[in-house]
Protein backbone atom coordinates (compact mmCIF):
# COMPACT_ATOMS: atom_id res chain seq x y z
CA UNK A 1 0.00 0.00 0.00
CA UNK A 2 2.71 2.27 0.94
CA UNK A 3 4.80 1.55 -2.34
CA UNK A 4 1.50 2.12 -4.19
CA UNK A 5 1.26 5.47 -2.76
CA UNK A 6 5.41 5.89 -3.06
CA UNK A 7 4.91 5.10 -6.69
CA UNK A 8 1.58 7.23 -7.56
CA UNK A 9 3.49 10.53 -5.42
CA UNK A 10 6.67 10.28 -7.93
CA UNK A 11 4.40 9.98 -10.64
CA UNK A 12 3.12 13.38 -9.64
CA UNK A 13 5.99 14.67 -9.32
CA UNK A 14 6.98 14.11 -12.50
CA UNK A 15 4.17 14.41 -14.44
CA UNK A 16 4.14 18.30 -12.50
CA UNK A 17 7.78 18.41 -13.45
CA UNK A 18 6.94 18.22 -17.19
CA UNK A 19 3.88 20.55 -17.32
CA UNK A 20 6.18 23.09 -15.27
CA UNK A 21 8.90 22.83 -18.21
CA UNK A 22 5.68 23.63 -21.08
CA UNK A 23 4.33 26.38 -18.90
CA UNK A 24 7.57 27.65 -19.05
CA UNK A 25 8.55 27.06 -23.08
CA UNK A 26 5.42 28.96 -23.43
CA UNK A 27 4.90 31.61 -21.22
CA UNK A 28 7.55 33.75 -23.51
CA UNK A 29 5.44 33.00 -26.68
CA UNK A 30 2.57 34.19 -25.06
CA UNK A 31 3.79 36.75 -23.23
CA UNK A 32 4.97 38.44 -26.70
CA UNK A 33 1.82 37.72 -28.55
CA UNK A 34 -0.13 39.23 -25.67
CA UNK A 35 2.11 42.13 -25.79
CA UNK A 36 2.08 42.80 -29.44
CA UNK A 37 -1.79 42.72 -29.45
CA UNK A 38 -1.79 44.99 -26.87
CA UNK A 39 0.58 47.81 -27.80
CA UNK A 40 0.34 47.39 -31.44
CA UNK A 41 -3.49 46.48 -32.02
CA UNK A 42 -4.10 50.20 -31.46
CA UNK A 43 -2.44 51.44 -34.28
CA UNK A 44 -4.05 48.85 -36.75
CA UNK A 45 -6.76 50.19 -39.14
CA UNK A 46 -7.29 49.11 -42.76
CA UNK A 47 -5.85 52.14 -43.79
CA UNK A 48 -1.86 50.45 -42.02
CA UNK A 49 -2.44 47.73 -45.18
CA UNK A 50 -2.58 49.85 -47.72
CA UNK A 51 -1.01 53.42 -47.36
CA UNK A 52 2.29 54.58 -46.99
CA UNK A 53 4.11 55.67 -44.28
CA UNK A 54 3.83 59.17 -43.21
CA UNK A 55 6.52 61.98 -41.76
CA UNK A 56 7.27 61.81 -38.16
CA UNK A 57 4.50 64.31 -36.05
CA UNK A 58 1.81 63.10 -38.37
CA UNK A 59 -0.18 60.14 -37.38
CA UNK A 60 -2.09 57.23 -40.01
CA UNK A 61 -0.02 55.84 -42.30
CA UNK A 62 0.74 52.20 -43.15
CA UNK A 63 3.28 49.77 -44.16
CA UNK A 64 1.87 49.06 -47.38
CA UNK A 65 4.80 49.26 -48.71
CA UNK A 66 6.92 46.58 -46.29
CA UNK A 67 4.47 44.07 -47.02
CA UNK A 68 4.94 44.30 -50.58
CA UNK A 69 8.79 44.55 -50.59
CA UNK A 70 8.47 41.50 -48.27
CA UNK A 71 6.21 39.91 -50.22
CA UNK A 72 8.29 40.13 -53.32
CA UNK A 73 11.45 39.21 -51.59
CA UNK A 74 11.13 36.50 -49.80
CA UNK A 75 8.67 35.27 -52.70
CA UNK A 76 11.53 35.74 -55.31
CA UNK A 77 13.71 33.78 -52.60
CA UNK A 78 11.59 30.84 -52.40
CA UNK A 79 11.77 30.38 -56.30
CA UNK A 80 15.35 30.14 -56.09
CA UNK A 81 15.60 28.40 -52.76
CA UNK A 82 12.79 25.83 -53.08
CA UNK A 83 13.16 24.25 -55.90
CA UNK A 84 17.11 24.09 -55.70
CA UNK A 85 16.65 23.03 -52.01
CA UNK A 86 14.49 20.41 -52.76
CA UNK A 87 16.79 19.23 -55.62
CA UNK A 88 19.84 18.87 -53.13
CA UNK A 89 18.01 17.22 -50.67
CA UNK A 90 16.74 14.56 -53.18
CA UNK A 91 20.13 14.04 -54.49
CA UNK A 92 21.78 13.49 -50.82
CA UNK A 93 18.87 11.51 -50.30
CA UNK A 94 19.11 9.18 -53.26
CA UNK A 95 23.00 8.80 -53.50
CA UNK A 96 23.78 8.87 -49.35
CA UNK A 97 27.22 7.78 -49.80
CA UNK A 98 28.63 9.87 -52.67
CA UNK A 99 31.56 12.51 -51.39
CA UNK A 100 29.41 14.93 -52.91
CA UNK A 101 25.99 14.13 -50.86
CA UNK A 102 28.35 13.82 -47.60
CA UNK A 103 29.59 16.98 -48.43
CA UNK A 104 26.68 19.13 -49.13
CA UNK A 105 25.06 17.61 -45.86
CA UNK A 106 27.81 18.95 -43.78
CA UNK A 107 28.37 22.11 -45.17
CA UNK A 108 24.36 23.00 -44.97
CA UNK A 109 24.55 21.83 -41.53
CA UNK A 110 27.13 24.53 -40.91
CA UNK A 111 24.94 26.73 -42.50
CA UNK A 112 21.68 26.22 -40.78
CA UNK A 113 23.83 27.54 -38.13
CA UNK A 114 25.59 30.25 -39.28
CA UNK A 115 24.37 33.60 -37.90
CA UNK A 116 21.92 35.24 -40.80
CA UNK A 117 23.98 38.24 -40.44
CA UNK A 118 26.71 36.88 -42.05
CA UNK A 119 24.55 35.40 -44.58
CA UNK A 120 24.15 39.46 -44.70
CA UNK A 121 27.48 40.48 -45.15
CA UNK A 122 28.14 37.85 -47.72
CA UNK A 123 25.92 38.89 -50.03
CA UNK A 124 26.66 42.67 -49.25
CA UNK A 125 30.63 41.39 -50.85
CA UNK A 126 29.08 39.17 -53.79
CA UNK A 127 25.78 41.88 -54.70
CA UNK A 128 25.61 45.37 -53.38
CA UNK A 129 29.70 46.09 -53.25
CA UNK A 130 30.00 45.04 -57.12
CA UNK A 131 26.99 46.64 -58.01
CA UNK A 132 27.76 49.60 -55.79
CA UNK A 133 24.09 49.37 -55.39
CA UNK A 134 21.33 48.37 -52.26
CA UNK A 135 18.86 46.00 -54.05
CA UNK A 136 15.60 43.82 -53.39
CA UNK A 137 17.48 41.36 -55.35
CA UNK A 138 20.65 41.32 -53.06
CA UNK A 139 17.78 40.83 -50.19
CA UNK A 140 16.37 37.73 -51.99
CA UNK A 141 20.00 36.39 -52.74
CA UNK A 142 20.27 36.44 -48.98
CA UNK A 143 17.00 35.17 -48.22
CA UNK A 144 17.36 32.13 -51.17
CA UNK A 145 20.58 31.53 -49.28
CA UNK A 146 19.45 30.95 -46.02
CA UNK A 147 16.83 28.96 -47.00
CA UNK A 148 18.43 26.32 -49.36
CA UNK A 149 20.05 24.17 -46.98
CA UNK A 150 16.83 24.37 -44.67
CA UNK A 151 14.90 22.92 -47.27
CA UNK A 152 17.24 20.28 -48.63
CA UNK A 153 18.20 19.28 -44.47
CA UNK A 154 14.35 18.87 -44.40
CA UNK A 155 14.15 17.07 -48.08
CA UNK A 156 16.85 14.78 -46.92
CA UNK A 157 14.77 13.41 -43.79
CA UNK A 158 11.40 13.45 -45.39
CA UNK A 159 13.06 11.12 -47.93
CA UNK A 160 14.56 9.20 -46.05
CA UNK A 161 11.42 8.08 -43.80
CA UNK A 162 10.16 6.80 -46.93
CA UNK A 163 10.20 2.79 -46.68
CA UNK A 164 12.70 1.28 -48.93
CA UNK A 165 10.18 -1.39 -49.46
CA UNK A 166 8.01 1.02 -51.03
CA UNK A 167 11.12 1.90 -53.65
CA UNK A 168 11.67 -1.79 -54.13
CA UNK A 169 7.87 -2.25 -54.89
CA UNK A 170 7.76 0.33 -57.55
CA UNK A 171 11.33 -1.15 -58.70
CA UNK A 172 9.91 -4.45 -59.26
CA UNK A 173 6.67 -3.63 -61.15
CA UNK A 174 9.25 -2.15 -63.99
CA UNK A 175 9.78 1.39 -62.93
CA UNK A 176 12.99 2.96 -63.72
CA UNK A 177 14.69 4.61 -61.28
CA UNK A 178 13.80 7.98 -61.97
CA UNK A 179 10.16 7.28 -61.97
CA UNK A 180 10.45 5.39 -58.77
CA UNK A 181 12.40 8.38 -57.21
CA UNK A 182 9.70 10.94 -58.64
CA UNK A 183 6.53 9.57 -58.57
CA UNK A 184 6.61 7.24 -55.46
CA UNK A 185 9.39 8.42 -53.05
CA UNK A 186 9.33 12.21 -53.55
CA UNK A 187 5.11 12.13 -53.98
CA UNK A 188 5.00 9.67 -51.18
CA UNK A 189 7.09 12.72 -48.96
CA UNK A 190 5.36 15.80 -50.04
CA UNK A 191 3.42 16.81 -47.68
CA UNK A 192 6.47 16.84 -45.14
CA UNK A 193 8.58 18.96 -47.82
CA UNK A 194 5.93 21.51 -48.29
CA UNK A 195 5.28 21.91 -45.03
CA UNK A 196 9.16 22.03 -44.64
CA UNK A 197 9.28 24.42 -47.09
CA UNK A 198 6.61 26.80 -45.81
CA UNK A 199 8.48 26.61 -42.56
CA UNK A 200 11.88 27.85 -44.55
CA UNK A 201 9.39 30.96 -46.12
CA UNK A 202 8.15 31.63 -42.67
CA UNK A 203 11.35 31.34 -41.26
CA UNK A 204 12.93 34.18 -43.55
CA UNK A 205 9.86 36.43 -43.63
CA UNK A 206 10.90 37.22 -40.50
CA UNK A 207 14.46 37.57 -41.11
CA UNK A 208 16.17 41.53 -40.65
CA UNK A 209 19.86 40.97 -40.15
CA UNK A 210 20.39 39.76 -43.74
CA UNK A 211 18.51 42.27 -45.14
CA UNK A 212 20.22 45.35 -43.30
CA UNK A 213 23.31 45.20 -45.87
CA UNK A 214 21.58 44.39 -49.06
CA UNK A 215 17.60 45.53 -49.36
CA UNK A 216 18.61 48.12 -46.76
CA UNK A 217 15.05 49.08 -46.46
CA UNK A 218 13.05 52.32 -47.74
CA UNK A 219 10.52 54.77 -47.18
CA UNK A 220 8.94 54.45 -50.50
CA UNK A 221 6.78 52.20 -52.61
CA UNK A 222 8.85 50.11 -55.04
CA UNK A 223 8.84 47.38 -57.05
CA UNK A 224 12.19 47.76 -59.00
CA UNK A 225 14.04 44.83 -57.33
CA UNK A 226 17.47 46.84 -58.32
CA UNK A 227 16.85 49.30 -55.50
CA UNK A 228 16.49 49.22 -51.99
CA UNK A 229 12.98 47.99 -51.19
CA UNK A 230 11.11 47.83 -47.75
CA UNK A 231 10.56 45.00 -46.08
CA UNK A 232 8.50 43.93 -42.53
CA UNK A 233 11.51 43.53 -40.37
CA UNK A 234 13.76 46.65 -41.38
CA UNK A 235 10.55 48.99 -41.03
CA UNK A 236 10.52 47.42 -37.00
CA UNK A 237 14.16 48.00 -36.61
CA UNK A 238 13.66 51.40 -38.02
CA UNK A 239 10.69 52.80 -36.22
CA UNK A 240 11.53 51.28 -33.31
CA UNK A 241 14.85 52.53 -32.37
CA UNK A 242 13.51 56.02 -34.04
CA UNK A 243 13.26 58.84 -31.49
CA UNK A 244 9.38 59.55 -32.06
CA UNK A 245 6.59 58.19 -30.14
CA UNK A 246 4.44 57.63 -32.95
CA UNK A 247 7.41 55.68 -34.69
CA UNK A 248 7.46 53.18 -31.77
CA UNK A 249 3.78 52.91 -31.61
CA UNK A 250 4.05 52.01 -35.68
CA UNK A 251 7.01 49.61 -34.77
CA UNK A 252 4.65 47.69 -32.77
CA UNK A 253 2.01 47.62 -35.22
CA UNK A 254 4.43 46.44 -37.87
CA UNK A 255 5.40 43.58 -35.53
CA UNK A 256 1.94 42.15 -35.15
CA UNK A 257 1.55 42.23 -39.08
CA UNK A 258 4.98 40.29 -39.42
CA UNK A 259 3.63 37.61 -36.49
CA UNK A 260 0.25 37.25 -38.55
CA UNK A 261 2.41 36.75 -41.52
CA UNK A 262 4.66 34.25 -40.03
CA UNK A 263 1.56 32.84 -38.44
CA UNK A 264 -0.26 32.29 -41.28
CA UNK A 265 2.35 30.77 -43.18
CA UNK A 266 2.37 28.59 -40.22
CA UNK A 267 -0.60 27.44 -40.02
CA UNK A 268 -1.06 26.81 -44.47
CA UNK A 269 2.15 24.74 -43.89
CA UNK A 270 -0.31 22.60 -40.63
CA UNK A 271 -3.46 22.71 -43.17
CA UNK A 272 -0.69 21.26 -46.29
CA UNK A 273 -0.17 18.18 -44.58
CA UNK A 274 -3.89 17.91 -42.25
CA UNK A 275 -5.17 13.97 -43.15
CA UNK A 276 -1.74 12.66 -44.42
CA UNK A 277 0.48 10.50 -42.31
CA UNK A 278 -2.64 10.26 -39.86
CA UNK A 279 -3.36 6.43 -41.02
CA UNK A 280 -0.86 3.96 -40.56
CA UNK A 281 -0.11 1.48 -43.43
CA UNK B 1 7.53 -39.27 -71.45
CA UNK B 2 9.71 -36.22 -71.97
CA UNK B 3 9.67 -33.80 -69.57
CA UNK B 4 7.84 -30.09 -70.65
CA UNK B 5 10.62 -27.80 -70.80
CA UNK B 6 10.55 -25.22 -67.82
CA UNK B 7 9.03 -21.99 -67.82
CA UNK B 8 12.29 -20.09 -66.10
CA UNK B 9 14.90 -21.71 -64.44
CA UNK B 10 18.49 -21.32 -63.21
CA UNK B 11 21.76 -22.69 -64.40
CA UNK B 12 24.84 -22.66 -62.23
CA UNK B 13 23.30 -20.12 -60.66
CA UNK B 14 25.49 -18.00 -58.09
CA UNK B 15 24.57 -14.51 -56.07
CA UNK B 16 27.33 -12.56 -54.31
CA UNK B 17 27.04 -9.56 -52.09
CA UNK B 18 29.89 -7.92 -51.94
CA UNK B 19 32.26 -10.94 -50.80
CA UNK B 20 29.94 -13.02 -49.45
CA UNK B 21 28.47 -15.18 -51.64
CA UNK B 22 24.52 -15.57 -50.58
CA UNK B 23 23.39 -18.31 -53.18
CA UNK B 24 25.85 -21.21 -54.53
CA UNK B 25 25.66 -22.65 -57.68
CA UNK B 26 21.76 -23.43 -57.72
CA UNK B 27 20.56 -24.97 -60.79
CA UNK B 28 16.72 -25.43 -60.91
CA UNK B 29 13.49 -25.45 -63.14
CA UNK B 30 9.95 -24.10 -62.42
CA UNK B 31 7.69 -25.59 -65.03
CA UNK B 32 4.70 -23.26 -65.94
CA UNK B 33 1.80 -23.37 -64.07
CA UNK B 34 2.76 -24.87 -60.92
CA UNK B 35 3.66 -23.27 -57.30
CA UNK B 36 6.87 -24.03 -56.69
CA UNK B 37 7.97 -23.46 -52.97
CA UNK B 38 11.36 -22.54 -51.47
CA UNK B 39 11.78 -23.64 -47.82
CA UNK B 40 14.56 -22.79 -45.61
CA UNK B 41 16.52 -21.24 -42.43
CA UNK B 42 16.70 -17.73 -42.06
CA UNK B 43 20.07 -16.24 -43.81
CA UNK B 44 19.99 -19.61 -46.36
CA UNK B 45 19.94 -17.73 -49.46
CA UNK B 46 16.36 -18.53 -50.40
CA UNK B 47 15.14 -14.82 -50.71
CA UNK B 48 18.15 -13.82 -52.46
CA UNK B 49 17.60 -16.67 -54.81
CA UNK B 50 14.05 -14.98 -55.68
CA UNK B 51 15.06 -11.62 -55.84
CA UNK B 52 18.02 -12.93 -58.70
CA UNK B 53 14.72 -14.48 -60.98
CA UNK B 54 13.30 -10.65 -61.54
CA UNK B 55 16.64 -9.18 -61.22
CA UNK B 56 16.05 -7.05 -58.31
CA UNK B 57 19.27 -9.03 -56.41
CA UNK B 58 21.30 -6.50 -58.63
CA UNK B 59 19.91 -3.13 -56.76
CA UNK B 60 21.37 -4.24 -53.98
CA UNK B 61 24.86 -2.99 -52.62
CA UNK B 62 27.93 -5.26 -54.41
CA UNK B 63 25.35 -7.52 -55.79
CA UNK B 64 25.95 -9.39 -58.72
CA UNK B 65 25.73 -13.37 -60.17
CA UNK B 66 27.15 -15.68 -62.23
CA UNK B 67 25.22 -18.39 -64.48
CA UNK B 68 22.26 -17.75 -66.11
CA UNK B 69 18.05 -17.39 -65.50
CA UNK B 70 16.52 -18.60 -68.31
CA UNK B 71 12.60 -17.12 -68.90
CA UNK B 72 11.27 -19.43 -71.80
CA UNK B 73 14.68 -20.21 -72.51
CA UNK B 74 15.58 -16.69 -73.05
CA UNK B 75 18.71 -15.57 -70.62
CA UNK B 76 17.30 -12.62 -68.41
CA UNK B 77 20.87 -11.42 -67.57
CA UNK B 78 21.80 -10.83 -71.68
CA UNK B 79 22.84 -7.87 -72.80
CA UNK B 80 19.73 -6.92 -74.75
CA UNK B 81 17.19 -7.65 -72.26
CA UNK B 82 15.83 -4.45 -69.87
CA UNK B 83 15.40 -4.84 -66.41
CA UNK B 84 12.33 -2.63 -66.71
CA UNK B 85 11.21 -4.69 -69.19
CA UNK B 86 11.46 -8.14 -67.50
CA UNK B 87 10.01 -6.92 -64.48
CA UNK B 88 6.79 -6.36 -66.32
CA UNK B 89 6.89 -10.01 -67.36
CA UNK B 90 7.87 -11.41 -63.45
CA UNK B 91 5.83 -9.79 -60.97
CA UNK B 92 7.21 -9.86 -56.93
CA UNK B 93 5.09 -9.37 -53.94
CA UNK B 94 6.95 -8.61 -50.76
CA UNK B 95 6.64 -10.49 -47.04
CA UNK B 96 5.18 -6.45 -45.84
CA UNK B 97 2.12 -5.02 -47.60
CA UNK B 98 3.21 -1.97 -50.33
CA UNK B 99 0.67 -0.50 -51.66
CA UNK B 100 1.97 3.19 -52.52
CA UNK B 101 0.25 5.02 -49.89
CA UNK B 102 -0.66 8.14 -52.18
CA UNK B 103 -2.33 6.45 -54.46
CA UNK B 104 -6.30 4.73 -54.50
CA UNK B 105 -6.88 1.58 -54.75
CA UNK B 106 -8.14 1.65 -58.44
CA UNK B 107 -4.22 3.61 -59.23
CA UNK B 108 -2.40 0.88 -57.03
CA UNK B 109 -3.58 -1.78 -59.61
CA UNK B 110 -3.44 0.24 -62.57
CA UNK B 111 0.58 1.58 -61.98
CA UNK B 112 2.26 -0.86 -63.67
CA UNK B 113 -0.10 -1.05 -66.51
CA UNK B 114 0.29 3.01 -66.87
CA UNK B 115 4.38 1.93 -67.61
CA UNK B 116 3.36 0.72 -70.85
CA UNK B 117 1.98 3.92 -71.76
CA UNK B 118 -1.68 5.64 -71.79
CA UNK B 119 -4.51 2.91 -72.43
CA UNK B 120 -8.02 3.44 -73.12
CA UNK B 121 -10.18 4.28 -69.83
CA UNK B 122 -12.20 1.63 -70.39
CA UNK B 123 -9.59 -1.32 -71.01
CA UNK B 124 -8.11 -0.23 -68.06
CA UNK B 125 -11.30 -0.53 -65.95
CA UNK B 126 -11.74 -3.88 -67.13
CA UNK B 127 -8.06 -5.19 -66.67
CA UNK B 128 -8.24 -3.53 -63.15
CA UNK B 129 -11.45 -5.17 -62.55
CA UNK B 130 -10.46 -8.85 -64.08
CA UNK B 131 -6.83 -8.18 -61.71
CA UNK B 132 -8.65 -7.42 -58.60
CA UNK B 133 -10.77 -10.09 -59.01
CA UNK B 134 -8.22 -12.92 -59.72
CA UNK B 135 -6.60 -11.55 -55.98
CA UNK B 136 -10.43 -12.42 -54.70
CA UNK B 137 -10.16 -8.40 -53.44
CA UNK B 138 -13.25 -6.87 -55.95
CA UNK B 139 -16.12 -7.85 -53.90
CA UNK B 140 -14.42 -5.99 -50.62
CA UNK B 141 -13.76 -2.94 -52.78
CA UNK B 142 -15.37 -2.74 -55.52
CA UNK B 143 -17.63 0.13 -53.90
CA UNK B 144 -14.52 2.56 -53.00
CA UNK B 145 -11.86 2.27 -55.52
CA UNK B 146 -10.75 5.62 -55.37
CA UNK B 147 -10.58 5.34 -51.86
CA UNK B 148 -7.03 5.39 -50.17
CA UNK B 149 -4.99 1.87 -50.31
CA UNK B 150 -4.02 2.25 -46.69
CA UNK B 151 -8.20 2.18 -45.75
CA UNK B 152 -7.01 -1.60 -46.10
CA UNK B 153 -6.21 -4.23 -44.06
CA UNK B 154 -3.15 -5.87 -44.05
CA UNK B 155 -4.15 -8.87 -45.55
CA UNK B 156 -6.14 -6.56 -47.90
CA UNK B 157 -3.48 -5.03 -48.80
CA UNK B 158 -1.19 -7.81 -49.53
CA UNK B 159 -4.17 -8.88 -52.21
CA UNK B 160 -4.15 -5.49 -53.24
CA UNK B 161 -0.23 -5.56 -54.18
CA UNK B 162 -0.94 -9.47 -55.90
CA UNK B 163 -3.38 -7.66 -57.54
CA UNK B 164 -0.75 -5.19 -59.06
CA UNK B 165 1.65 -7.23 -60.01
CA UNK B 166 -0.46 -9.83 -62.06
CA UNK B 167 -2.50 -6.69 -63.62
CA UNK B 168 0.29 -6.27 -66.42
CA UNK B 169 0.00 -10.30 -66.61
CA UNK B 170 3.29 -11.19 -66.07
CA UNK B 171 4.36 -14.97 -66.70
CA UNK B 172 6.00 -15.14 -63.44
CA UNK B 173 5.26 -14.43 -59.85
CA UNK B 174 7.66 -14.19 -56.87
CA UNK B 175 5.90 -14.33 -53.65
CA UNK B 176 8.63 -13.56 -50.68
CA UNK B 177 7.01 -14.44 -47.69
CA UNK B 178 3.69 -13.20 -48.65
CA UNK B 179 2.07 -14.45 -45.32
CA UNK B 180 4.35 -13.43 -43.32
CA UNK B 181 3.20 -10.37 -41.38
CA UNK B 182 -1.00 -11.47 -42.11
CA UNK B 183 -2.88 -13.47 -39.41
CA UNK B 184 -4.13 -16.80 -39.80
CA UNK B 185 -7.80 -15.33 -41.83
CA UNK B 186 -5.12 -13.41 -44.02
CA UNK B 187 -2.96 -16.14 -44.38
CA UNK B 188 -5.40 -18.79 -45.72
CA UNK B 189 -6.94 -16.33 -48.08
CA UNK B 190 -3.57 -15.94 -49.50
CA UNK B 191 -2.87 -19.41 -49.47
CA UNK B 192 -6.57 -20.28 -51.69
CA UNK B 193 -5.62 -17.11 -53.96
CA UNK B 194 -2.16 -19.05 -54.92
CA UNK B 195 -3.37 -21.99 -55.27
CA UNK B 196 -5.68 -20.46 -57.75
CA UNK B 197 -3.25 -17.98 -59.59
CA UNK B 198 -1.47 -21.24 -60.72
CA UNK B 199 -3.90 -21.27 -63.49
CA UNK B 200 -2.39 -18.79 -65.28
CA UNK B 201 0.78 -18.06 -63.70
CA UNK B 202 3.81 -19.55 -62.66
CA UNK B 203 4.69 -19.42 -59.52
CA UNK B 204 7.17 -19.26 -57.06
CA UNK B 205 6.93 -18.84 -53.01
CA UNK B 206 9.61 -18.05 -50.69
CA UNK B 207 8.27 -19.31 -46.66
CA UNK B 208 9.41 -20.16 -43.67
CA UNK B 209 6.33 -22.30 -42.86
CA UNK B 210 6.39 -25.40 -43.95
CA UNK B 211 2.49 -26.49 -43.47
CA UNK B 212 2.43 -23.57 -46.15
CA UNK B 213 4.86 -25.22 -48.41
CA UNK B 214 2.89 -28.43 -48.14
CA UNK B 215 0.07 -27.30 -48.74
CA UNK B 216 0.20 -25.14 -51.85
CA UNK B 217 3.16 -26.25 -53.72
CA UNK B 218 3.45 -28.59 -56.40
CA UNK B 219 7.20 -28.63 -56.05
CA UNK B 220 9.82 -27.75 -53.01
CA UNK B 221 13.41 -26.93 -53.01
CA UNK B 222 15.00 -27.04 -49.63
CA UNK B 223 18.14 -24.46 -49.63
CA UNK B 224 20.60 -24.33 -46.80
CA UNK B 225 23.64 -22.40 -46.17
CA UNK B 226 23.41 -21.03 -49.78
CA UNK B 227 22.89 -24.06 -51.72
CA UNK B 228 20.33 -25.88 -53.01
CA UNK B 229 20.69 -29.05 -50.70
CA UNK B 230 17.25 -31.04 -52.59
CA UNK B 231 14.29 -30.40 -54.72
CA UNK B 232 11.29 -32.37 -55.67
CA UNK B 233 7.70 -32.75 -55.72
CA UNK B 234 6.12 -31.52 -52.72
CA UNK B 235 4.92 -34.87 -51.83
CA UNK B 236 8.24 -36.54 -51.58
CA UNK B 237 10.16 -33.92 -50.47
CA UNK B 238 7.98 -33.98 -47.34
CA UNK B 239 7.40 -37.80 -47.26
CA UNK B 240 10.68 -39.36 -48.30
CA UNK B 241 13.24 -36.96 -48.55
CA UNK B 242 16.88 -38.09 -49.97
CA UNK B 243 18.83 -35.59 -48.17
CA UNK B 244 19.26 -36.41 -44.24
CA UNK B 245 19.43 -32.28 -43.80
CA UNK B 246 16.62 -32.55 -45.08
CA UNK B 247 14.61 -34.64 -43.53
CA UNK B 248 16.05 -32.94 -40.05
CA UNK B 249 14.84 -29.45 -41.43
CA UNK B 250 11.57 -31.03 -42.16
CA UNK B 251 10.89 -32.27 -38.57
CA UNK B 252 12.04 -29.05 -36.85
CA UNK B 253 15.79 -30.87 -35.48
CA UNK B 254 17.03 -27.40 -36.72
CA UNK B 255 16.73 -24.36 -38.36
Amino acid sequence: MNRKRLRRWKSNLMVGLMIAAVVVAVAPLLFILLNLVVKGAGSLSFGFFTRMPVPAGETGGGVAHAIVGTLIMVGMAALVGVPLGIGAGLFSAEFPGTRLAKASRFLADVMNGTPSIVVGVFAWTLIVARTKQFSALAGSAALAMLMIPMVMRTTEELIKLVPHSLREAALALGYPRWRTTVSIVLRTALPGIVTGSLLAVARVAGETAPLLFTALGSQFFSLSVNEPMAALPLTVFQYATGPYEEWHQFAWAAALVLIIVVMVLSLAARLATRGRFTRHG
Amino acid sequence: MAEPPPRLATVHLTAVYGKFTAVKDVSLGFRANTVNALIGPSGCGKSTFLRTLNRMHELSDGGWITGKVLLDGEDIYGSRVSPMQLRRRIGMVFQKPTPFPTMSIYDNVAAGLRLNGRRPRGELDEIVERSLRDAALWEEVKDRLQASALALSGGQQQRLCIARSIAPRPQVVLLDEPTASLDPGGTQRIEELVFELKKDYTIVIVTHNMQQAARVSDTTSFFYMGAMIESGPTRQIFTAPREERTEAYITGRFG
